[in-house]
């Protein structure tokens, strides 16, 4: 290993054997035993030859969405997973925050809780005194050190384990998610920390979801997705490349349920002006709504509203006194479209539509959760919200 | 020496006597006595099997000072099930630790073992207060009680190593050991003098190294009296007297590669 390299990943695989069955009695490892032709389990693939480095001195990012294979690396890196295939190489004290307060026993006080977190993570008492001052002072909780942990605050308690994270002396500091711990005032010490460090050039390595953090903080990032890893980069690149993956995955979501959503006798189709299929407009935009039915259905009247992701109805028609409509059945033809001018804020939507026979009580067919769609912002938008309402200022000379 | 000074390094050093005096603090919470009680309860304990079996029941045999030869009986094999049944449980119990920090598993159940000898520690402050009370003649033979004790804390660590490690994906492994306990509490000669046992089955009996290290200790402590059966007694010296030995030091070789083998994968099976 280099010099300069604080942890070295190379070719690091990791693979689960999932029981179908966990057994933790031995009634169930005899069976398995006798039964050893056709064992059933499942092997799972977490990590798939991941291969990188951290240097000395850098502030690491590691991004990747739920079920990515992120905490099992995180979980390699500090020793508690063994790889299957692959190494691990560490040059220094690396400590590992997985989980703020690990380890802390609620019958203790808070010194001797200190001491406690301390020696798991490989200080002795002498060395956790030269600490302890600067432990206590971070998390602002001097005079309840002499009382017993449960009569803590969860806050309080968040802040003394976080407190020891961020003061215990280690060369590599791994910390999973736990920006998010403290009021705001705490918030701000840890983000001045972490400014600190980075400029005395420690070793971190952060594993967030939030991009801000990733681009605030890292000097390199690592993109983690379906076991592998996609790219080693520039914050900048790697926050995007997040970002549009999650969006993939948001985009297959909506058509999974659009096409769900299309297979009655009567649907409802979400497209743009043009005729083609969307699921993603901007604030302005006008939205089209076809409807298509089959020859079974006797329809007379179509009914449709747009309906907030939490699920207020925002907008809603009917083609009750349509004259259009009369045509429509009156020829056979059987198809309809609406549109829409959306002047709608950004988030998420969807479409709510029914079929109706003469009497508009009379309910042929019903979507309660049709088609959805999202609205992003547009540049040229001007106004915030759910609804763009079309106000004017107006100067007071009448 | 190289290995012995990485097992107690520094941190390993500072992390058992963290989960000790833990251990410790907690043991007693909420009690009025406190740690009196790792005193009282063993004289308490010890004051009953008297009444019972050196006045009552009287199986003694006139064995001279059958109620010290009794509590050391009583004590061996109270630290002998306190550290088994202790350790059992202690990977498992500890499964927070295992999965989110990285310490060496062995401390956990070694941490145990610290618990379980500090408090037979205190039974035999206990043990030397009884021997004064009944005037035991203290002889040079007494020289030989530390290396039973050895004897009987390797054969509990290596059983305890197996045990701790096997719980993780066995979770019968408790019940079993109860009832394992259970039996050897009976045919070990704890409560009873060896003379009522048939000669032929003396020699079997004391193959269990639990049965050994009792009757070697009431020997080296109490008295040479014939009727303290040992292990050197009914094999004549001959070589079979080294079996017992040699029990112990296979059991804890093999609990020990045991516990290696699987902690690797601790924090998946938890």
């Amino acid at each position: 290993m280099q010099d300069d390299i604080a942890v070295q990943v190379e070719h690091v695989s990791k693979t689960f054997k999932l029981p179908h069955e966990k057994q933790t009695s031995i009634k169930g490892a005899l069976i398995g035993a006798l039964r050893r032709g056709n064992r059933s389990f499942e092997r799972q693939q977490v990590l798939d030859d991941v291969t990188f480095d951290v240097k000395k001195g850098e502030f690491f990012g590691i991004v990747g969405r739920n079920g990515s294979g992120k905490s099992t690396l995180l979980k390699i890196l500090s020793g508690i997973y063994q790889p299957t295939t692959g190494s691990v190489q560490v040059s220094g004290k690396l400590i590992p925050f997985i989980e703020l307060g690990v380890g802390f026993n609620y019958e203790l006080t808070g010194r001797e809780n200190v001491y406690l977190n301390g020696a798991l993570l490989g200080f002795n008492r002498t060395e956790m005194q030269a600490m302890y001052d600067e432990i206590v002072d971070f998390a602002e909780i001097e005079r309840f050190m002499d009382q017993k942990l449960k009569n803590y605050s969860s806050g309080m308690q968040v802040r003394l384990a976080f407190s020891i994270a961020i003061r215990a002396r280690s060369d590599i500091l791994i910390l999973d998610e736990v920006l998010a711990v403290g009021d705001e005032s705490f918030q701000q010490k840890c983000i001045d920390v972490f400014e600190q460090y980075k400029a005395q050039k420690k070793t971190v390595i952060l594993v967030t979801h939030d991009m801000a953090s990733v681009n605030r903080f890292c000097s390199r990032a690592l993109l983690i997705d379906n076991s592998k890893v996609v790219e080693v980069g520039k914050p900048a690149k790697i926050a995007d490349m997040y970002t549009k993956l999650n969006q993939q995955q948001i985009d297959k979501q909506t058509e999974s349920r659009n096409e769900l959503a299309e297979a009655g006798s009567f649907q409802a189709k979400i497209t743009d002006t043009s005729g083609r299929p969307v699921t993603s407009f901007r604030t302005d935009d006008n939205l089209n709504i076809s409807f298509a039915w089959t020859d079974k259905l006797k329809l007379q009247n179509i009914g449709a509203a747009i309906m907030k992701e939490t699920g207020e109805m925002l907008y809603g028609v009917n083609t009750l006194e349509l004259d259009s409509m009369k045509d429509v059945v009156a020829t056979g033809r059987r198809s309809f479209d609406l549109s829409i001018k959306l002047n709608l804020g950004p988030g998420r939507y969807y479409v709510m539509y029914g079929a109706f026979g003469a009497d508009r009580h009379q309910s042929l067919e019903f979507h309660d959760k049709g088609p959805s769609f999202i609205v992003k912002k547009d540049s040229t938008m001007d106004w915030e919200g759910i609804v763009n309402l079309e106000a004017d200022w107006h100067g007071s000379d009448k | 020496m190289e290995i012995v000074h990485r097992i107690f390094s520094k941190q390993n050093r500072a992390l058992l006597s963290e989960l000790v005096r833990t251990d410790f603090k907690l043991r007693y919470q909420g009690s009025v006595l406190g740690y009196a009680w790792s005193l009282l309860r063993p004289l308490m304990l010890f004051g009953i099997l008297y009444v019972i079996f050196a006045l009552v029941i009287k199986s003694g045999d006139n064995i001279p000072h059958f109620p010290v030869y009794l509590l050391l009986g009583v004590v061996l094999w109270t630290f002998f099930t306190d550290m088994t049944t202790q350790s059992l449980g202690s990977i498992v119990g500890r499964g927070d630790l295992i999965r989110k920090i990285r310490i060496p598993r062995w401390t956990i159940v070694f941490s145990s073992s610290i618990s379980a000898l500090i408090n037979l520690g205190l039974n035999l402050v206990v043990v030397v207060v009884v021997v004064a009370i009944n005037r035991v003649d203290i002889m040079s033979s007494i020289l030989w009680l530390p290396l039973i004790l050895i004897e009987v804390y390797v054969f509990a660590l290596g059983i305890s190593l197996f045990l701790s490690a096997a719980f993780v994906k066995f979770r019968d492994i408790g019940y079993i050991w109860e009832v394992i306990l259970q039996l050897g509490f009976y045919i070990t000669p704890i409560l009873y003098s060896m003379t009522i046992i048939p000669a032929r089955y003396q020699k079997l009996q004391l193959l269990n190294p639990m049965a050994q290290a009792i009757q070697d200790a009431r020997f080296a402590v109490v008295t040479h009296d014939p009727k303290v059966i040992t292990v050197a007694r009914v094999f004549n010296n001959g070589p079979y007297m080294l079996i017992p030995f040699v029990i112990v030091i296979v059991v804890f070789f093999i609990g020990l590669a045991y516990f290696r083998s699987r902690s690797q994968s601790f924090a998946e099976d938890i």
